[in-house]
């Protein structure tokens, strides 16, 4: 099947562009939609991209960090001010897959996958939708709960930078060294005199995106890191999710061992 | 409607036409005519389609060919001068590194990108840089041995 490619210098113009006609749908890495076309889905038409410098740029400043859409995994692993994200960019794929991963990408990646959306969660990033007149942002969980709708363009994200060793970041895969989610957590874990303080907590495959722990944070706030501090969390901690069954695990399988994962993300070295 | 376009591949120019959304692996393979590139699962899962642009790997299944203008590809055809294999592809068959061999085209490209950057690699960096090629065959230790044979031959020095 053969489709139409636009290429746009701006990255407006290939929002208007990507609104303008149903079936198009935008091109960053390639690894979903490239797939899809491979598998002549019938429902891309027009692939459109854009050679917008922004959308690959890094920002970095005053303790904010923004990333454009189309930056890779592999360009996060080069950033040596992002050290806090490279578990997360690790563990999306091999070095092939994560030099064209990117995330903007990454935020409509289907379940089980979307483990940096999930930490993007975890951080409380924020999203820009690139459009024909103009930006406008909005909070990682909005967006992700609507993405199957509409035909967004994300320019970029960004979040606050954490605290040194605040973002903590754990992947379960049955084939190692590099596998599909059976499920990922990501939390940030602010602390005051030595209790949580704010804390942040999402998980990757255990819904139709990523979402947030909400009643496991609720239960975790002024509590100490400790087995006894983290108990009732992880009472709560499958709490509002609502995994599905698909060939890595089943939903039942993943509910079971998500309290495990949480309770060894929570004593993991640093906090204990 | 086809789109003209050109690159460089193993050193020479290249130029083709591609249909709308064609990627890069059959670029190669049908219009180019390089069927040194294999193609696996056609959904950037296997990695056998692995090839060079600019120096880093990337899977030619789900790479857009047009977005490929301009730009330097290596595949598995250009490893070896002339009658000299690489090292990688000497230290493959040394090492029993290939049995059925689909995957072969794939893993040395993976490698070769390990060793341009990183001549001297650990084990671990091994394994990261053939993490997203699957073997059925090998049980992948014979491909680790192999890549770090070759990191460690004269010949890479050399190549």
């Amino acid at each position: 099947m053969t489709v139409t490619v636009k290429t746009f210098a701006r990255l407006a113009d290939a929002a208007g562009a990507l609104s303008q006609e149903r079936g198009a749908r935008f091109l960053a890495g390639g690894t979903l939609v490239m797939r899809a076309v491979n598998e002549a889905d019938p429902a891309i038409e027009t692939i459109v991209r854009s050679t917008d410098p922004s959308f690959v740029h890094i920002g970095l400043s005053s303790g904010r960090v923004e990333l454009g859409a189309g930056v890779t995994m592999a360009a996060i692993l080069a950033e040596r001010e992002l050290t806090f994200l490279h578990p997360v960019a690790r563990a999306v794929g091999g070095p092939a897959v994560r030099e064209a991963a990117t995330v903007g990408g990454n935020l409509f990646a289907p379940s089980p996958y979307g483990d940096f959306a999930t930490a993007l969660l975890a951080l409380d990033a924020t999203v820009t939708l690139a459009g024909g007149v103009g930006q406008r942002e909005t909070p990682l969980d909005e967006f992700l709960g609507r993405r199957e709708r509409g035909n967004a363009l994300v320019s970029s994200v960004a979040f606050k930078r954490p605290a040194a060793d605040a973002l903590r970041f754990l992947k379960v895969t049955r084939v190692h060294p590099k596998g599909v989610s059976v499920l990922s957590i990501a939390a940030q874990l602010p602390f005051a005199s030595g209790r949580v303080a704010g804390a942040r907590i999402a998980y990757g495959a255990m819904g139709q995106s990523p979402l947030r722990a909400k009643a496991a944070e609720r239960a975790l706030e002024g509590r100490a890191l400790d087995a006894a501090g983290i108990a009732p969390a992880l009472a709560v901690a499958a709490d509002g999710t609502s995994p599905t069954d698909d060939a890595i695990a089943s939903a039942w399988w993943r509910r079971e061992i998500l309290p495990v994962h949480l309770r060894r993300l929570l004593l993991g070295a640093g906090h204990a | 409607m086809k789109t003209p376009i050109q690159f460089r591949l193993n050193g020479e120019g290249v130029a083709t036409f591609v249909e709308g959304g064609a990627n890069l692996l059959d670029t190669l393979r049908e219009s180019v005519g390089d069927t040194s590139v294999k193609g696996g699962c056609w959904q950037g899962t296997c990695g056998t389609c692995t090839v060079l642009i600019d120096g880093m790997p990337r899977l030619s299944c789900v790479t857009l060919a047009e977005g490929c203008a301009g730009r330097s590809i290596e595949s598995v055809a250009g490893l070896r001068r002339g009658a000299e294999l690489h090292p990688l592809q000497s230290a493959f068959m040394e090492r029993f590194a290939a049995q059925c061999g689909y995957c072969t085209p794939g893993m040395l490209m993976a490698a070769k990108a390990l060793l341009d950057k990183n001549p001297n690699p650990t084990r671990e960096n091994v394994v990261d840089a053939i993490c997203g090629n699957i073997c059925r065959c090998t049980g992948y230790e014979p491909i680790i041995n192999a890549v770090l044979d070759a990191a460690r031959s004269d010949g890479l020095r050399r190549a």
